[in-house]
């Protein structure tokens, strides 16, 4: 290959990712403002929520259990060499609160319902469904597409402080019940340590931030795919690429940002 | 679209029991409260106050009344503690305040001794008030300067009788079990 058409792949491919930036800007802009337009979808939320909300639950509370019993075994061995052990509930609920929780919770979500949510919209959009709804003079981005991305981001906050929970209570089963910790000092040293407007709120904000980044993307795939059976498997599985790395590395900028 | 009362019922409980966890998050566990039992505010200074920080506790007989408001430096380059305790607490006016450690490196707080009431004002003993100063306070014992001052007298008393060690052990243990 030559250095001018080296440069020149080079140049389609910057051009080509501010491109599609710009795209996933507008499509972003006209989803928020097909979200605000009356009338309320109401029932097409509920079921969003139930889709991505309700099912996703046994999920997030069972990894949020196995992630607390592993980082109560992993932080029992770690404080036991400094003689800290008694300081498990706090190493496990701040983890949990601050990082763990919103971010597992978001890659869980992202695989189980996003990919799920572009599937669908690529899947409508391939039978011809979207142009249907079109041709009722129904947005399909009122219709389809805001109820369920406000769904995930109102589910995604929700879900990640379930997980914490869950993740809090299987550190509990493991320092407590199987380490044979003690139990008063494993909540005691947890509610010391944790502050509600540096960590909890954190986590929220993570869960929130997260909910937007992996609606949008699920949505933006699925209203962009291609219409074929190929498209449809190529926006479920890069709205779960996308989502997890974006997850990832937006999670770096807001714990930078948020002055931990 | 089928929707079923189920459906409903199920996203109805989610979004409940997501709520109670952020509530329970919040209030039990990040303890955000609105208020509390705080509003009586003093002030206490001190020469030394190791490693106190914002919100370490306030105890009287070991039992948490409060917590430190603001740490700053006084002009005369003492550390003056703004104490935010609870405001039924009727503490004389010749009462006490000292900066103490939980565990041998456990954190710092401050424990208040109630006086004699022995200051009468025109109904019984005075009490502190909002904005009142501590009188009689004992700052933090900092570790290493006990242990500088420990393998100095040490140093010095090398070649003494076994008496100075002894007495420099139960001076460490006397101040430490404070």
């Amino acid at each position: 290959m030559s250095p001018a058409a080296g440069l020149g792949a080079l140049g389609a491919g910057s051009l080509a990712l501010v491109r599609n930036l710009g795209h996933f800007t507008i499509f972003s802009l006209r989803l928020v403002a097909a979200g605000g337009q009356r009338p309320w979808r109401g029932h097409r939320l509920l079921r969003e929520i139930y889709d991505s909300g309700v099912l996703s639950l046994v999920i997030v509370c069972i990894s949020g259990i196995a992630v607390g019993a592993v980082l109560g075994l992993q932080g029992h061995n770690t404080l036991v060499r400094f003689g800290a052990e008694e300081n498990l509930g706090a190493v496990v609920g701040l983890s949990l609160i601050r990082e763990l929780g919103p971010v597992l919770t978001s890659l869980l979500v992202a695989g189980r319902a996003g990919s799920a949510m572009a599937a669908e919209i690529a899947s409508m959009k391939l039978t011809e469904q979207l142009d249907g709804l079109r041709m009722m003079s129904v947005d399909p981005l009122d219709f389809v597409g805001a109820p369920k991305a406000s769904a995930m981001i109102l589910s995604m906050p929700l879900l990640a402080t379930l997980f914490t929970l869950f993740g809090i209570f299987g550190g509990y089963l493991v320092g407590v019940v199987v380490l044979g910790g003690d139990a008063g000092s494993y909540l005691s040293t947890l509610q010391d340590a944790v502050r509600f407007s540096e960590d909890v709120a954190g986590g929220l904000l993570k869960g929130l931030v997260f909910g937007v980044l992996v609606a949008l993307i699920a949505t933006y795939r699925g209203f962009t795919a291609q219409p074929s059976s190929a498209g449809v498997s190529a926006a479920a599985t890069s709205t779960v690429v996308i989502a997890s790395v974006a997850t990832l590395v937006s999670d770096y900028f807001i714990t930078a940002l948020w002055g931990y | 679209m089928r929707e079923s009362p189920r459906q409903e019922l199920w996203v109805g409980a989610f979004v409940f029991v997501g709520l109670a966890a952020i509530a329970y998050l919040s209030i039990a566990i990040g303890g955000l409260r609105a208020g509390g039992p705080g509003g009586l505010e003093i002030v206490a200074t001190f020469d030394e106050i190791g490693g106190l920080k914002n919100r370490a506790r306030v105890v009287v007989g070991g039992v948490k009344v409060g917590q430190v408001k603001s740490v700053a430096l006084a002009p005369d380059f003492r550390a003056r503690v703004t104490l935010d305790v609870d405001r039924r607490l009727e503490l004389p006016t010749d009462s006490s305040a000292s900066i103490l450690t939980s565990g041998v490196l456990g954190d710092q707080y401050i424990a208040l001794e109630p006086g004699g009431g022995e200051e009468e004002g025109a109904k019984g003993p005075k009490f502190l008030a909002a904005g009142d100063e501590i009188q009689y306070t004992q700052g933090a014992v900092i570790l290493e300067r006990l242990i500088g001052k420990l393998i100095q007298n040490l140093g010095s008393g090398s070649s003494k009788n076994d008496g100075s060690d002894t007495g420099a052990d139960g001076a460490i243990s006397e101040e430490g079990s404070e």
